[in-house]
């Protein structure tokens, strides 16, 4: 395991991230915050705290989505991915949706992501943000609209983020 | 073995399945329940199965619920009644599951008025099965959606006192709650006129009562049955109007309980013997949240039965 960037570099990247969203959409009226379950989460919670404490009066619509059903690899992989929750509480019709993950790799991910918001209603855009692109790696022709720092590692190298909540410490490693 | 993925290959009975097993199922059926409330209500995850409903007894709720949660998950789904097919020419039970079997098809669901007929297909066919009812015998899915309704109404099971009122011993409904029940940790008793209790059912870790009144003192959640006049083939009882007056559960007799008791009921009710209308349409009677957690709990037992059809061969 190698350690690519730690957190006080991890924290100036999403600082960065927050303060670009904030320059695109002053006021957040129209505009929601959609994290990806089960690991873009974490860093749509950053990202939203980042904005709010920017930003202490604003009211931010802030969302989680899970893309389990609607998975391209079902049966493939061996075992099922457990589902997690979906909360949103709003309506997304018409609404700018900022997409947050964490890793941006074959795109599979982003794509499954965008079906799944589509069912819930018609955005009037959406844009992705994402903590790591692994830029060579796509397999559908997704890209981000926001990226924090650019890896490229061979194919079958992981990349993977790891966060104070979930794994004691905040930390990007090669695996 | 996998945490997220069960410890068998069919659902034939709450009989073979872990505690960790009802848990997954129920906890993926929230999820399914929240996909249920969305203005699109229905998933791709299963566009690449085939799903046969196959209903050698007759079923209202139980087909609908689960040609709703095949579509609800993208399956393409064949229905088969009995009734109006081979069966009738004389085709046997594997052969009629072998021919549909072999245009491709993933999944059987099945209901049949023999019990053991969906364990004694299993034997035979590469196919997941979910038993819909077998004879007196289990019908898991009905218990996997009576616990997720209790779950959902009083926010857990551990420990929740659990009365099954009425023809215990022709229920299929009944032996699946008691063995879900007991696997969640619920404590069970059951009710009945002695004549519709199987002898020996303690040994199951239910207790027997013959005293509704006395019951539904002690219970959280009475979950009452129908009386199966279908299955009896001797008299068990003098008359339904003397079982009413004796089992039946009317407005007078809860309100001479002080405490609140969930009404269950798996359907379809005969109105004026086990429940009057006005328990059954009260708003202690959750029989219509149950039958909407149904297509929830049947769309997360065939999702997670598909993950495994690699497994099949």
């Amino acid at each position: 395991m190698k350690s690519l960037y730690d957190s006080q570099e991890l924290d100036i990247t999403i600082t960065r991230l927050a303060l670009q969203l904030i320059e695109n959409h002053e006021g957040f009226e129209n505009t929601v915050i959609i994290g990806l379950q089960p690991r873009g989460v974490h860093l749509s919670d950053r990202i939203f705290q980042k904005i709010q404490k920017i930003l202490p009066k604003t009211r931010i619509e802030y969302g989680k989505l899970d893309i389990t059903f609607y998975r391209d690899d079902f049966n493939e992989k061996g075992g099922l991915l457990q589902a997690s929750d979906t909360q949103l509480d709003f309506p997304i019709e018409g609404k700018q949706i900022i997409l947050v993950d964490d890793v941006l790799f074959t795109g599979r991910s982003i794509r499954a992501g965008l079906e799944a918001l589509l069912d819930y209603g018609r955005p009037a855009n959406v844009e992705l943000l994402v903590l790591i692109d692994r830029r060579f790696n796509r397999e559908v022709p997704i890209q981000p609209d926001y990226s924090g720092m650019a890896v490229d590692v061979i194919e079958d190298q992981k990349v993977k983020v790891l966060w104070q909540e979930k794994d004691g410490k905040d930390e990007v490693v090669l695996l | 073995m996998h945490a997220n993925s069960l410890s068998v290959k069919h659902l034939l009975g709450i009989k073979e399945l872990l505690p960790s097993d009802i848990e997954l199922i129920l906890k993926t059926a929230s999820q399914f329940k929240e996909v249920l409330q969305r203005p699109i209500k229905k998933v791709p995850i299963l566009r690449d199965t085939s799903v046969v409903n196959l209903f050698f007894e007759n079923s209202t709720r139980t087909r609908i619920s689960f040609e709703l949660a095949e579509k609800r998950l993208s399956a393409d789904t064949i229905n088969f009644a009995a009734s109006s097919s081979s069966v009738k020419k004389g085709e046997t039970l594997i052969d009629t599951a072998k021919n549909i079997l072999s245009m491709k098809v993933d999944m059987v669901v099945m209901r049949h008025s023999a019990s053991g007929a969906p364990h004694f297909l299993a034997k035979h066919i590469n196919a997941s099965i979910i038993n819909a009812g077998d004879g007196i015998n289990e019908h898991p899915t009905q218990a996997l959606l009576d616990s997720f309704s209790i779950n959902e109404k009083l926010g857990g099971l551990k420990g929740k006192k659990v009365a099954i009122i009425g023809d215990i011993m022709h229920s299929r409904v009944a032996l699946s709650n008691i063995y879900c029940l007991n696997k969640m940790g619920a404590k069970v008793v059951v009710c009945g006129p002695p004549t519709l209790i199987p002898k020996h059912i303690e040994s199951l870790g239910v207790e027997v009562s013959y005293n509704v009144r006395e019951t539904l003192e002690w219970c959280d959640v009475a979950n009452v049955l129908r009386i199966q006049l279908e299955r009896q083939n001797k008299p068990l009882f003098s008359s339904l109007r003397e079982y009413a007056m004796y089992f039946g559960i009317d407005k007078n007799l809860l309100s001479n309980i002080k405490k609140e008791i969930v009404i269950m009921h798996p359907g379809p009710i005969n109105r004026g013997v086990e429940l009057s209308s006005d328990v059954a349409d009260s708003e202690n009677a959750i029989i219509l949240d149950q039958v909407e957690n149904g297509v929830a709990v049947r769309m997360a037992a065939l999702y997670l039965l598909a993950g495994k059809k690699d497994q099949m061969i």
